[in-house]
């Protein structure tokens, strides 16, 4: 049936939030009319009276409808006509006498950006939906358009949702003795460009997983850290994330050259990085004081020409809410 | 205070596309370097930076860094203007030098990320770090 604004509620939806208005921006103009428009057209015929009309507006709460003689579409009626013909005791003039035979319509390929653009100019409650050959297939109002927005976005919101929710329910979903998730990145030498996308990929995965932000900012600041050092300092390695229901270990590995005196690379301030570096805002020793600070348990082993590991523990504290 | 006020304060102009003005942020940061913004910064800062390169966003992102005003009259290149846009980062831009752009929001009373507030919340067990795995 056709649907007017005011004739149900709107189900109560999540609060749109400023992504989700773009998202909304884009959805006008990838949606067609057809996807939204109602399919069931409640129709009158030419020679049916005013009378007959008020009763088929009446029963379907509507407040206008499209004329069709022998399947072919004629003209169109709103409940204004009625009105007057009401009020000059026209009851029982025939439809066929007072409907507009100009009528505006809209495409069924036609985009929502474009049927929004033809109420904003026309100012009717509905428009008839036409194919490519002029034949009736559906009626469009701005409910209708509403309507299949949210329905979109509903859709959209729930495939999130779900895919969180399978990577939050992993560790119950599947059984073992120990179940432990690894994630495994490369890490490319001097790539500034490109560096820190290792760690953006595993903020993102840990926050599929559900870590508490808190915690996530702390496991992202120290890998991007570690990821940063393999950047500026060595030939090239990985970062090997660990996720486990207990805690997330992050392994920083490199193919070297290797620290010569770790000791000394632990203390603050303490940096063998090029000017370049520092020019980009890294390279002022305080790396590893950082990853120490967000760490729970750090680990630092090199070798000289075998490369350098740094195992990086954060413990997730059950109950709460990590 | 939210980036509406923050641009009107500091004589500043969107270089995003598109940014919510209605934003809030709570504190404020100024740095070049970019292990300081890692370690001392809260989620939901304002950071002031002279550093234009696609790193800053990086670093803005793992830590939590909700808006970016570049001093000095710096502009970013695209390939940071296009990773800020994917991380969803509004950027800002003033012509104004750092200590003029930290000046005037620090007396329109924008707040610090204070080290010694952090060491502070950081011993009751409610700051980022070791202690936070309480909390």
């Amino acid at each position: 049936m056709m649907g007017e604004t005011q004739e149900a509620p709107v189900r109560k939806q999540p609060l749109i939030e400023r992504a989700e208005l773009t998202k909304v921006q884009e959805l006008v103009y990838e949606l067609r009319v057809e996807q939204v428009m109602t399919r069931d057209v409640i129709t009158c015929t030419p020679d049916q009276t005013m009378s007959d009309l008020k009763e088929v507006l009446r029963l379907n709460r509507i407040s206008g409808v499209p004329i069709v003689d022998q399947g072919q579409m004629v003209g169109m009626i709103s409940v204004e006509s009625l009105i007057k013909a009401l009020e000059q005791g026209e009851a029982d003039h025939l439809i066929g006498e007072k409907m507009t035979r100009r009528y505006q319509s809209v495409r069924a390929d036609d985009t929502l950006a474009g049927a929004v653009a033809l109420f904003a100019r026309f100012k009717y409650g509905r428009f008839p939906v036409v194919d490519a050959d002029g034949n009736l297939v559906g009626i469009l109002t701005q409910g209708d358009i509403v309507r299949g927005l949210l329905r979109q976005l509903e859709t959209l919101w729930h495939s999130e949702e779900i895919r969180r929710y399978r990577a939050s329910h992993i560790f119950e979903d599947i059984e073992s003795e120990q179940t432990t998730l690894i994630l495994r990145y490369h890490v490319k030498a001097q790539d500034f460009v490109h560096g820190g996308e290792a760690s953006s990929k595993v903020k993102r995965a840990l926050e599929r997983l559900g870590a508490h932000p808190q915690f996530l900012r702390r496991v992202s600041v120290a890998t991007y850290e570690a990821e940063t050092n393999i950047m500026i300092h060595s030939h090239g390695g990985e970062i090997i994330v660990e996720a486990q229901p207990n805690a997330i270990k992050v392994v920083a590995v490199d193919t070297g050259p290797g620290i010569e005196d770790v000791e000394q690379a632990l203390l603050a301030g303490y940096s063998t990085a090029p000017d370049w570096i520092r020019e980009l805002g890294f390279g002022a020793g305080m790396g590893l004081a950082n990853i120490r600070s967000c760490t729970d348990r750090m680990q630092l082993t090199s070798v000289m020409g075998e490369g350098t590991r740094l195992e990086m523990v954060f413990d997730l504290t059950v109950g709460s809410g990590e | 205070m939210n980036l509406k006020q923050i641009l009107s304060v500091i004589d500043g102009r969107l270089i995003s596309d598109s940014a919510d003005l209605s934003t809030e942020v709570e504190m404020a940061c100024g740095a070049d370097l970019m292990s300081d913004v890692l370690a001392f910064t809260h989620s939901g800062t304002l950071l002031m930076t002279g550093l234009t390169n696609p790193q800053v966003i990086r670093t803005s992102e793992m830590a939590g860094i909700k808006a970016i005003v570049f001093v000095r009259g710096k502009n970013p290149p695209p390939e940071t203007l296009a990773l800020a846009d994917s991380k969803g980062i509004p950027l800002m831009a003033s012509h104004l030098t750092m200590y003029e752009v930290c000046g005037l929001l620090y007396a329109s009373g924008l707040a610090s990320c204070d080290i010694r507030e952090r060491d502070a919340a950081a011993r009751d067990g409610l700051g980022s770090g070791q202690a936070s795995t309480g909390s």
